[in-house]
């Protein structure tokens, strides 16, 4: 049954994505790893990482995709999530160095014995157990994500009210976060990590693992995600993307199916986070920051909401853009990544990849009308299960009714 | 009979004018013989000197006692005469102990120290008490009782009795009977005088007198006692009262930053259905514009300064208001009735504002000045009130009064709220839609630069200004209803209230976190604020 599943999210498109992804996984470490350093077509450890990076992020990118654009959630809060499964997983780093940190302490991590913690804090228990700490990177944000959306989605939160309040979710997270007594590291957070698993981290063969890593798991989430939007279920999302109120006056419970994505969007940004902490090797308060969450947003919207794709080409794409700006012309990168803001939400509502797609489409409408119209073909129907075509349907909708939301307000109360 | 005692009559019987101490003004020259007398004589004979020169009652002297009690009074070998010398290398630079002006140098060996004992010190703060306690400046007065409170010293019992029958201030006469209350509960007068100092202390009721009270119940005995333990219960009860009111003073305060923040973001995403992320860099620009304002006015024409805010103040509105007009002509228009993508489109703006502002200003912070009606504070009771936050509480309610007035009042108010509305019919009433849309973003903009010129006094001015206060501003918005000026304005300040309730429990941060949290559980309870909308327009 799970491989009938999973089977649905295969096609031609889903395909090629893979194949180019499967290439990455296998390729990269093995320049790095068995192609000598002499070699043009060696990769750099460096760049490994920094490409693990990218796709760990587009991991994120992918989770949040799957609730803004199949579900119509715009969470300004991912970040939470992200960060959450991060700690979890340093907080497993950290117990692994044992008596290598600066105080040699075998039990307490060195910002404990250096603000005089007596004993390790009852939710570290456990964590020096990789099971255990993954088990978190699960459950954590997964859990919050449950709660939050079980009051949130009950309460009919929707739009621009659960955008803020998700904003709010991290911005109080991150000042918690902040604090010393929180027993996480406070503004330092957690770094200076020696091991994984019993494998060194800084070693090359580590490095090219976590890649692999980060590559099969955004390679799993692609699946589950894909094979979600192609289903039933995902048919519902869309319907509740486009008119929550009619879905649910057609009988379907709205705030399950939300709640379900959310939290399982969550548990994926939960991943994305763990795996990003062992290869940046440190995790602090600032990845609550809710810009962060927003430029997250920013990489879905390049890419294409609603296509899956389009949120991981998106991540990457601007991330190494990001790296090769702020290396080279640092002062420029804000201006850039604005004026890439401003752009896409004006010219290219669609994204990248939902531009090509819908031009795709169209060009073989077009091909098809023309066969029609020489007597030789069916009537044209639309092209089925394009999820680009699906993506512009929420703006074209609202659009109908220009300031909609503006035109609806009363006048204020004499 | 004390020392004091014998002074005043002393006084008494030469100027016969105990009743009117300001006028034993006398000229500098008449006093120095008084003075150079110091350098004469042993210690018995100083100590009538000193006396001698209290009972001139001139300010004057007090230069001199106090240098002398400080062993800073030198006489010159050659003539007698007495200076206060300063030792400076190997020399010393001379002081004329009267005019305060510089008398020259002197080698180490001309001059000579004019010794002081322990007794002589005491007799000398005495002495300079009751002198400054006669002084004709009433702020000088007050000085010296406060010192009299604080020194608990029953010395000064006798030169304040003198003091207070000369006294016409009622507010320096309170103080002094306040010190001459302490001075008495400090020593061994008989129980009445007690009780009565008790009575004075409880009426004064504030933390001073809450510690000396204290100490008094802890050392005393009997009616004292319990007259304390009395007296004590009703000033906890009143520091309590007071501590309350200073909390929803501090509260009313953050409550009106609040407000200001986000007044201007309660018009675009109110009024006009736009979710503005840029508005926190409105705010920065207007404090920058304070800034420039200021630097301009420093270096051109410095007499301006006290007014450079009121300068600033229409400058940020038009230049917040501008740029305001420009967003909504270049980008906004594009994205009406998407309000998640103006969310992506300002923040986009707000990137590019931000980055701007570091390349002319440079990231570090920038130096905006107070000017002189903005520093300071002054005490209400047991409150202290600052004056650029009382000014802050002042201008908020006023912007928030004169927005009303723009949105009810005037015909561009009339025309904003039929936009809003119902755009198309406003649009065949002949109302220039577009026009409307750009100028209400303006204004929303023009206020937000507007509360930048106020938030520059209390915050620091970089470019990550606009970003503290973008969340909090959204908070506000949100809780308090959105399209509703009156839930802005109750919004904000039981956020600010709340805040600094929580803050003496929690901490800052915690506090602020219990906020957040708690305001996320109100929206699910109440998902379009306090003062929601109603009515069936409000789902579409």
């Amino acid at each position: 049954m799970m491989s009938s599943f999973l089977f649905r999210a295969m096609d031609a498109k889903a395909g090629l994505f893979l194949a180019i992804l499967g290439a990455a996984i296998v390729l990269i470490p093995a320049g790095n790893l068995l192609v000598p350093e002499t070699s043009p077509f060696h990769v750099p450890t460096y760049a490994v990482t920094l490409m693990g990076k990218y796709l760990t992020y587009a991991l994120l990118a992918l989770a949040v995709d799957l609730v803004w654009g199949y579900c119509g959630i715009l969470s300004l809060g991912h970040a939470a999530f992200f960060a959450l499964g991060g700690y979890a997983m340093g907080m497993y780093l950290m117990r692994q160095i044992g008596t290598r940190g600066v105080y040699g302490d075998p039990v307490l991590p060195d910002f404990m014995v250096f603000l005089n913690w007596e004993h390790l804090p009852w939710y570290w228990y456990g964590f020096d157990m990789f099971w255990f700490a993954a088990l978190m990177v699960l459950l954590v944000p997964g859990a919050l994500a449950f709660v939050f959306g079980w009051f949130a989605f009950r309460s009919r939160v929707t739009g621009v009210y659960l955008s803020i309040i998700t904003q709010a979710l991290t911005y109080a997270l991150l000042l918690a976060f902040f604090r010393n007594d929180m027993g996480f590291g406070g503004n330092n957070g957690l770094t200076d990590f020696k091991d994984i698993l019993g494998f060194d981290i800084q070693a090359d063969t580590t490095r090219a693992g976590l890649f692999a890593a980060s590559g099969l798991a955004l390679v799993l989430c692609f699946l589950i995600c894909r094979s979600i939007t192609r289903s039933k279920l995902g048919k519902v999302l869309v319907a509740v993307r486009d008119a929550e109120s009619r879905t649910r006056f057609l009988g379907y419970r709205v705030e399950h199916y939300k709640l379900f994505v959310w939290t399982l969007s969550a548990m994926m940004a939960g991943i994305a986070g763990a795996l990003y902490v062992p290869q940046v090797g440190i995790i602090n308060p600032g990845e609550f920051a809710p810009a962060n969450s927003i430029e997250v947003v920013i990489w879905v919207a390049v890419g294409g909401r609603g296509t899956l794709v389009g949120a991981v080409l998106g991540a990457v794409l601007i991330n190494f853009a990001k790296t090769w700006f702020t290396a080279a012309l640092p002062d420029v990168w804000l201006f850039a990544l604005g004026g890439l803001f401003v752009v896409v939400t004006l010219f290219l509502p669609k994204g990248i990849v939902g531009t090509l797609s819908s031009g795709w489409t169209a060009l073989r409408q077009r091909k098809i009308s023309a066969r029609y119209e020489a007597g030789s073909d069916q009537p044209p129907s639309p092209a089925p299960h394009s999820p680009g075509a699906a993506a512009n349907v929420s703006p074209r909708t609202e659009n109908t009714a220009p300031n909609a939301s503006g035109a609806a307000k009363p006048q204020p109360a004499e | 009979m004390s020392f004091l005692k014998s002074l005043f009559l002393i006084l008494g019987l030469v100027t016969g004018a105990i009743a009117s101490p300001a006028l034993a003004q006398s000229e500098p020259e008449t006093l120095r013989p008084l003075i150079n007398e110091l350098a004469k004589g042993k210690y018995a004979e100083t100590e009538q000197q000193i006396g001698a020169l209290a009972a001139t009652g001139d300010p004057a002297v007090a230069p001199a006692l106090k240098a002398l009690s400080e062993g800073d009074l030198f006489f010159r070998k050659s003539d007698g005469a007495v200076f206060i010398a300063e030792k400076q290398g190997k020399s010393y630079n001379l002081t004329d102990p009267l005019t305060l002006e510089t008398a020259g140098e002197a080698g180490r060996r001309e001059v000579k120290k004019i010794k002081v004992n322990n007794k002589l010190r005491r007799v000398i703060r005495s002495a300079l008490g009751s002198l400054t306690l006669m002084a004709s400046d009433p702020k000088v007065r007050r000085q010296a009782a406060v010192a009299i409170f604080k020194a608990k010293d029953p010395d000064g019992i006798e030169a304040l009795d003198v003091a207070l029958a000369a006294e016409e201030d009622e507010g320096v006469r309170r103080v002094m009977e306040q010190a001459r209350a302490a001075a008495v509960l400090n020593s061994d007068l008989d129980e009445t005088q007690k009780l009565d100092a008790v009575a004075t202390l409880s009426d004064m009721g504030n933390r001073d007198a809450l510690s000396l009270l204290l100490s008094v119940r802890a050392s005393s005995e009997g009616a004292v006692q319990s007259a304390a333990s009395d007296a004590v219960t009703k000033i906890e009860k009143s520091i309590a009262a007071w501590d309350a009111a200073q909390n929803i003073w501090y509260g009313v305060s953050l409550g009106s930053v609040l407000l200001l923040a986000a007044i201007g973001l309660a018009i675009t995403f109110g009024v006009m259905g736009v979710i503005n992320m840029a508005h926190g860099e409105m705010v920065m620009i207007g404090a920058y514009t304070t800034f420039v304002v200021q630097d301009v006015i420093r270096t051109s024409m410095p007499g301006l300064f006290e007014y450079s805010l009121f300068i600033a103040l229409p400058l940020a509105f038009i230049v917040a208001g501008l740029i305001g007009i420009a967003i909504e002509r270049g980008v906004i228009r594009w994205l009406y009735g998407r309000p998640l993508e103006t969310l992506l489109a300002t923040w986009g703006i707000s990137l590019i504002l931000q980055q701007a502002v570091r390349s002319i200003f440079g990231p570090t912070n920038r130096e905006v000045g107070n000017p002189d009606w903005m520093s300071g504070a002054f005490e209400l009771g047991q409150m202290t009130i600052t004056y650029n936050r009382m000014w802050i509480i002042v201008f908020a309610l006023l912007v928030f009064a004169g927005l009303m007035l723009v949105l009810k009042k005037t015909p561009f108010g009339l025309y904003t709220r039929a936009v809003t509305q119902n755009r198309r019919m406003a649009a065949s009433m002949g109302i220039r839609t577009p026009w409307i849309d750009a100028l209400t973003f303006g204004l929303g903009s023009g206020i937000a630069g507007i509360a930048g010129v106020a938030l520059s006094q209390i915050d620091n001015v970089s470019p990550n200004l606009g970003q503290g206060y973008i969340i909090d501003s959204f908070m506000v918005v949100v809780f308090g209803g959105v399209g509703n000026l009156w839930g802005t304005l109750v919004g904000a300040m039981t956020l600010g209230v709340v805040n600094k309730f929580l803050e003496p429990y929690a901490g800052a941060v915690l506090g602020k976190i219990f906020v957040l949290v708690f305001i996320i559980l109100f929206i699910q309870k109440r998902p379009r604020g306090l003062f929601a909308l109603k009515g069936r327009a409000v789902e579409a």
